[in-house]
């Protein structure tokens, strides 16, 4: 049931994706894509009641790995957020320039070509 | 007690994407954007991943200023923001089906909050012995998966060279 909550999170991504007209609005549609998608991969590694992953030193580590929660998602989804974030960088300034030469975010006007 | 409290975080998370898609204003749907990665954050850390949560702050902080930067110096009203009827329609209709779809195969999966996957376990109990650190997160990113490291990285920097070359003002000689 979790995991449906997630699906929605991501199907209104791709509504904003697929139904709005302003680059920005589509630009926070792939934010909220990418938002939802690394969260049901740190879902998938949840254990109920369980530990983060770090080390104390009174701990057993046998008993650590019977309690702890999974960490290989939590290391993937690390790295998957810092380039979620270079890619919008990348979108944006290619916004940035479309606007300084048509001077509208508006898709459905920048349909001209210009050399 | 904590999956009701994810449970209410996902909900305004939902709620505040709509509400960031559908606004009349930019600047204001981009504080809404905002308000969903900090809220995102703390979900992480009920979920048991601090060091998620920090770096999702601090990529939410920096997509922030890069957003408003965009958008706060140019005076955008939006009137008309959604397509026309036909497009859409027909897009409600796929995006319906996607849902529906994507659920039946989510059914499919293990149920939420049942243990760790095969691959972890190694890393768990031999992970302090094997690279003498307390955080496994660490030592998966910067021992066992270095290459995966090493090639985000790299993605990370061809994408930033790309940003910063359509940015350039003049191009050289």
């Amino acid at each position: 049931m979790i995991y449906v909550m997630c699906l929605a999170l991501f199907v209104v991504g791709l509504y904003g994706i697929c139904c709005k007209k302003n680059l920005i609005k589509i630009i926070l549609g792939f934010i909220i894509m990418d938002y939802a998608v690394n969260l049901f991969i740190i879902l998938i590694g949840y254990r109920k009641n369980g530990i983060a992953p770090i080390l104390d030193k009174t701990m057993d580590v046998n008993k650590f790995a019977l309690s702890s929660v999974d960490p290989m998602p939590q290391a993937i989804v690390l790295t998957a957020i810092v380039i979620g974030l270079a890619v919008t960088a990348l979108m944006v300034a290619v916004c940035v320039r479309i606007y300084e030469r048509y001077g509208t975010f508006d898709i459905t006007k920048i349909r001209k070509l210009k050399g | 007690m904590t999956e009701a409290m994810i449970f209410f975080l996902m909900g305004l998370m939902i709620l505040g994407s709509i509400i960031a898609l559908e606004s009349k204003d930019l600047l204001s749907s981009v504080i809404a954007i905002g308000a969903v990665g900090f809220m995102l954050s703390v979900i992480f850390l009920l979920l048991r991943a601090p060091d998620i949560a920090i770096v999702q702050v601090v990529i939410e902080i920096l997509t922030l200023i890069i957003l408003i930067r965009v958008t706060i110096s140019r005076d955008i009203h939006i009137i008309g923001d959604t397509r026309e009827f036909l497009p859409f329609a027909l897009n409600m209709v796929l995006l319906v089906i996607f849902f529906i779809i994507a659920a039946e195969a989510i059914r499919n999966m293990p149920a939420f909050g049942t243990g760790v996957s095969k691959v972890a376990f190694p890393y768990l109990s031999r992970g302090l012995n094997d690279t003498g650190s307390a955080n496994i997160v660490t030592s998966v990113i910067l021992d066992y998966r270095a290459y995966d490291t090493l090639g985000e990285a790299t993605v990370l920097f061809t994408a930033l060279i790309g940003a910063i070359t359509i940015l350039r003002r003049e191009a050289k000689k």
